[in-house]
């Protein structure tokens, strides 16, 4: 069953209508923002629990318990809200068309969501590449602002919310949420120790929660509807309807909001056209962006695409961006240019990323050309494992399972390559 | 207090104490590189990684703080398997040039090699390589060496409080430096040295000098600024080649100023290596029998109240007290060990004294600064203020030059001691403030009326009370307060500095004074010089008694607080240079008048025996204030305006001044040469 259009919280994801206030309020969005509001801290933290709402961003961590973690009393200290829309993980564009197409679902999100953690300001933290998104979500908080939905008294509800926009300059690790934080406070973007934990202390040193685009994004539809309606979506635990990002080589490459736990089959045939040369041409598939590892086809036939199912086959949901390679596709230099992608991006701060990225880029490009030896795959393999879970944040785990999916999936492919480099070189050798 | 079991031990640590110090209780050692007690935790070279029960990762036990209950694991297949990761990522990168490293034989990176590297790389790729940074004359930088673990831009940013370290770039590309190539400013860089894990910084006068096992090591104490920093020397035969700081958590932690760690070079130059005696104007080569029989010869038909002895800045207390007992003998009183001038008023020890204690520092909450520059008078010191200041609620503000940098943000109440009282509602208002009182705003004519001032001030604001001694006086050199405890001073009827620079005496017997210009001697003066450096005292002198520095002596030294303490013989004094008081003990005999002692003991025993401060040596009574009755001065102090009486940092002693590494720093860091069109 396809989600039909009256289940769809993006209603304008593609942009077919204007972006602004009017357009937004007349499908819907900041009606009887008030009365959310007035149903109290508790019951909205309870009605984003009963949805089922995991985040958005990739780590998938339930919402309501996340928002729950806020000091309920303050000691002195203001909470703040942020939102992650520094959106670099690759094959992931959704919280872009989401800010330039629908940024009112955002704003008022963000609006519901400081009031359930006690924020009286809220910061949206998009990656500086995103100029005209940040644009439109400017104008989208000064409109708010002039209709009174922020400010004092937000949309009439007693709340007082600012909000603020504030540029990274495009690094990938600033989506980390304690780089964010480092970010925002105007230093240099690199991971914080945990614990403490930014629901204790964040950003300059007071009660923060940051929150994927996405996740805010959905939180005022889950309240006007009910928890009950997002969760009916997808299987327990991986409920609701989610934006896929569909790309690579696929016919009709598009993001689609569609339920959780649909087939990846389905979601690529019915939204994307179906697979270049057919699916019969599928070589494999990232799922989850590029941090998630791949499937080769015989998985992605039948594998669900939600949280549990793709961790059951060692990959992961992550961003849902979903990345499609046909059999034209050259898989060891695709895993290899994620490898560099990752170096170039590592913070510096933990040894094994710092060092160990560069290595395994390296070996990677060797593996392109072949030229390694066979033992040298396991001898990259040990060092993936001894980067992963041995640093502050998870960049480097994201960096490494690539890697590691490809030898758990291709190794064979690998070794060939590798013994025909030795071939041609022992050719030129024995001339 | 919570109960963690470190592999089946169970120990007891307080709430908040990381897992490392959990460990640690328990006996078990955890490599580290980035973790360093005295700064902030970085966590970031993986090291230190252990398992605890229930956590899904190794977590890094130098940032993650225990519980009640925990069970931590320290030698499982995890833990072995991430710490020989991250030492296998450490030293892909590391240029293994350890033959040619100064870091070799006690760098923490080859002794952890030991432990958990391989013996051999799997690691076939190019290698990376930095472009070296200068940050300076003292400090050597060989960045491919470097490991990120940012012990040094913690360091600079914390303990030094001058930020001017950082890493720049990201990833494998992250170097750490200055971003603009620039001379460290940091009057505690050395200490950068230290804290270096790695041989990416080392001593740059110390490059290729030697290996740690060739060198004698002897513990000491330094003097060239009066915190007495418990120090190291470390020498190869005749030489003194490093000098690097001891733990003392009551005096110097384990950091160790700039001056004091680099100017043994000095040691080596300038020094007055043989007795000298002046005959018809020219100085001439003499044995030890002539230049005594010289100086007997010229006391012998003066009356006492004719002869006078000046201690100086470098004196140890054992020499003083010769010196006194000699002058003694003579029968004469005319003594003064403030050679620079300064008025100290001598009749009680509170009023010289440090009073708060180095230590103490840390238990006060507002301060004011008068007349000193403490982060070049005493940079040690001054970490500490600047490390009760990072622990917040700690008002600074001091008198003296606009514009002092003294790493904390301080007000600048005005130039003079008229400005004193302006801070004076914060004192009040504080619970232990504190009043640090340079020893150059006494080095002025008015000098006793501000000593007065500033005691007044102290009683005012509540800061002399039976639990708190707030008044503080900040004296400049090792040997300054040892002879002020001894009594080195005018006593019946006695003359001091002015009186016989005045015309008062006909021979004076300067024991390394240095602290005045030799020009305000009278022609006609017979002066006698005992000290170590032919500096510009020693040129005006009429016979030379080549002495012992402090690297080259049994000797004790008193810091600012009144704390004695005992530096010891590393290497010998050159030449036919002697100990110092050895040589007044030899006069003494020669002349007929000997001395009560004749072996370290029993001069020992008399210096107990003359002030208690001597018979616990290590130690400083911490006292409050029993009477707050001042300073006897009348008048009020005029509004000249403070000078600082170090002016070059690197060049502030004998021995600073004859030192090279000195000399370079010196032209690194002072003022910009005029221009020639100027």
């Amino acid at each position: 069953m396809a989600l039909s259009d009256k289940d769809r919280i993006f209603r304008n994801l593609y942009g077919f209508e204007p972006w602004n206030l009017q357009a937004a309020r007349m499908r819907g969005c900041w009606d009887g923002t008030a009365s959310i509001l007035a149903k109290g801290r508790d019951a909205i933290i309870e009605e984003v629990k009963a949805s089922g709402l995991r985040g958005r961003g990739g780590a998938g961590f339930p919402t309501g318990m996340k928002w729950s973690f806020m000091p309920k009393q303050s000691d002195g200290r203001p909470s703040y809200l942020v939102v992650n829309a520094d959106e670099s993980e690759p094959g992931t564009c959704k919280d872009r068309d989401i800010i330039r197409h629908d940024p009112h679902t955002l704003v008022e999100g963000c609006l519901i969501a400081g009031f359930a953690m006690g924020a009286h300001a809220g910061y949206i933290y998009i990656r500086g590449e995103y100029y005209n998104e940040s644009v439109v979500l400017e104008a989208a908080i000064a409109e708010a602002y002039e209709a009174g939905l922020l400010g004092r008294n937000a949309a009439g509800s007693g709340w007082d919310f600012d909000l603020y926009v504030h540029r990274g300059a495009g690094a990938y690790i600033c989506g980390e949420e304690t780089a964010l934080i480092e970010s925002l406070e105007g230093k240099k973007g690199m991971p914080r120790l945990k614990p403490p934990f930014p629901a204790a202390v964040g950003l300059y040193g007071c009660p923060t929660t940051v929150n994927n685009v996405e996740t805010i994004a959905v939180v005022p539809e889950i309240l006007r509807r009910g928890g009950a309606w997002f969760a009916s979506f997808g299987r327990p635990k991986n409920s609701g309807t989610k934006i896929f990002c569909i790309q690579g080589h696929v016919n009709n490459p598009c993001n689609v909001e569609a339920e959780m736990s649909i087939p990846m089959r389905e979601l690529i045939e019915r939204y994307a056209g179906g697979v270049r040369g057919g699916w019969d041409n599928l070589l494999c598939v990232i799922p989850g962006g590029s941090s998630t590892p791949l499937l080769p086809k015989h998985i992605c036939d039948d594998v669900l695409m939600d949280f549990d199912a793709l961790r059951e086959h060692r990959s992961g949901l992550g961003t849902a961006g979903v990345i499609v390679m046909d059999k034209s596709t050259d898989v060891i230099k695709a895993i290899a240019r994620l490898s560099a992608f990752y170096k170039h991006e590592s913070c510096g701060q933990c040894t094994p990323c710092r060092e160990g990225m560069g290595w395994v880029k390296r070996m990677m490009d060797r593996m392109v050309t072949g030229e390694a030896e066979i033992e040298e795959i396991d001898v990259l393999e040990n060092v993936t494992r001894r980067i992963e879970g041995h640093t502050i944040c998870a960049l480097a785990d994201g960096g490494v399972w690539p890697v590691q999916g490809l030898i758990r999936h291709f190794r064979p492919l690998m070794e060939e390559r590798i013994t025909a480099y030795k071939a041609r070189n022992t050719r030129l050798a024995a001339e | 207090m919570a109960k963690v079991t470190v592999d089946g031990i169970e120990v007891e640590v307080p709430n908040g104490a990381s897992v490392l110090q959990a460990c640690e209780a328990a006996g078990k050692e955890i490599p580290r590189f980035c973790y360093h007690e005295r700064l902030s935790v970085a966590g970031n070279c993986r090291m230190c990684l252990v398992e605890v029960e229930k956590a899904p990762k190794p977590v890094a036990s130098c940032a993650f703080p225990v519980a009640d209950g925990m069970k931590v694991f320290t030698d499982t297949p995890v833990v072995r398997n991430a710490r020989r990761g991250v030492m296998e990522f450490l030293l892909i990168n590391h240029p293994l040039d350890c033959p040619i490293c100064d870091q070799g034989g006690e760098c923490d990176l080859q002794d952890q090699a030991y432990a958990y590297g391989h013996d051999s790389s799997r690691y076939g790729e190019a290698k990376r390589a930095v472009k070296d940074k200068d940050i300076g004359p003292l400090v050597k930088t060989v960045m491919t060496r470097c490991i990120q673990c940012t012990r040094c831009v913690r360091f600079a940013a914390e303990v030094a409080g001058t930020p001017e370290l950082g890493g720049t770039n990201r990833g494998e590309n992250m170097e750490i430096g200055t971003y603009v190539e620039k001379a460290l400013t940091s009057e505690l860089s050395g200490n950068l040295i230290d804290i270096c894990p790695v041989g990416a910084l080392t001593s740059r006068p110390y490059a290729f000098v030697s290996r740690p096992w060739e060198l004698k090591k002897t513990d000491s104490i330094d003097v060239l600024d009066a915190v007495g920093a418990n120090i190291r020397v470390d020498s190869r035969g005749p030489e003194v080649l490093r000098i690097i700081p001891r733990v003392n958590e009551a005096v110097n932690e384990e950091w160790m100023a700039d001056r004091g760690r680099f100017s043994f070079d000095g040691l080596k130059r300038r020094r007055l290596d043989r007795p000298w005696v002046r005959k018809d104007g020219k100085m001439v080569a003499a044995t030890w029998p002539e230049a005594f029989a010289a100086i007997a010869h010229r006391l012998a038909g003066l009356p006492a109240e004719r002869i006078g002895a000046v201690a100086g800045a470098l004196a140890d207390a054992e020499s003083v007290l010769a010196l006194k007992d000699l002058m003694a003998a003579y029968g004469s009183t005319n003594l003064d060990c403030r050679d620079d001038g300064a008025t100290i008023d001598a009749s009680r020890p509170d009023y010289w004294r440090f009073n708060s204690t180095i230590a103490g520092i840390e238990d006060a909450d507002a301060l004011i600064i008068i007349g000193s520059d403490v982060r070049r008078e005493a940079p040690v010191l001054n970490a500490r203020i600047r490390k009760r200041w990072t622990a917040g609620k700690f008002p600074v503000a001091y008198v003296g030059p606009r514009g002092l940098d003294l790493t904390y943000p301080a007000t600048h109440l005005g130039d003079g001691p008229a400005a004193m009282g302006a801070f004076a509602e914060t004192l009040k208002a504080a619970q232990k403030p504190m009043i640090i009182l340079g020893r150059g705003a006494l080095q002025r004519p008015d000098g006793a009326v501000v000593l007065a001032a500033a005691w007044k001030l102290a009683a005012d604001v509540g800061a002399l009370t039976p639990d708190w001694h707030g008044f503080n006086l900040l004296h400049l050199f090792g040997g300054q307060v040892g002879a002020l405890e001894l009594g080195f001073l005018p006593g019946q009827g006695g003359k001091d500095l002015a009186a016989m620079l005045d015309g008062g005496v006909d021979a004076l017997w300067l024991l390394n004074a240095d602290g005045f210009g030799p020009a305000r001697i009278p022609t006609g003066t017979f002066v006698v010089y005992q000290g170590h450096h032919g500096d510009a005292m020693a040129a005006r002198a009429d016979v030379i008694l080549p002495g012992a520095a402090y690297t080259e002596k049994d000797a004790t030294w008193v810091n600012t607080e009144g704390r004695a303490q005992r530096g010891r013989l590393a290497i010998h004094p050159p030449g036919e240079a002697k100990e110092d008081w050895r040589i007044i003990r030899a006069f003494s005999e020669g002349v007929g008048k000997t001395l009560p002692y004749n072996d370290t003991a029993a001069i020992r025993a008399r210096l107990a025996e003359a002030s208690p401060v001597f018979a616990r040596i290590g130690e400083v009574a911490r006292d409050g204030c029993a009477d707050v009755a001042g300073p006897a001065a009348t008048g009020a102090p005029t509004d000249a305006p403070f000078v600082l009486p170090i002016p070059v940092y690197h060049q502030a002693d004998v021995i600073s001044r004859a030192s090279d590494t000195m000399a370079k720093c010196a032209e690194v860091y002072g003022p910009p040469p005029a221009l020639a069109a100027e």
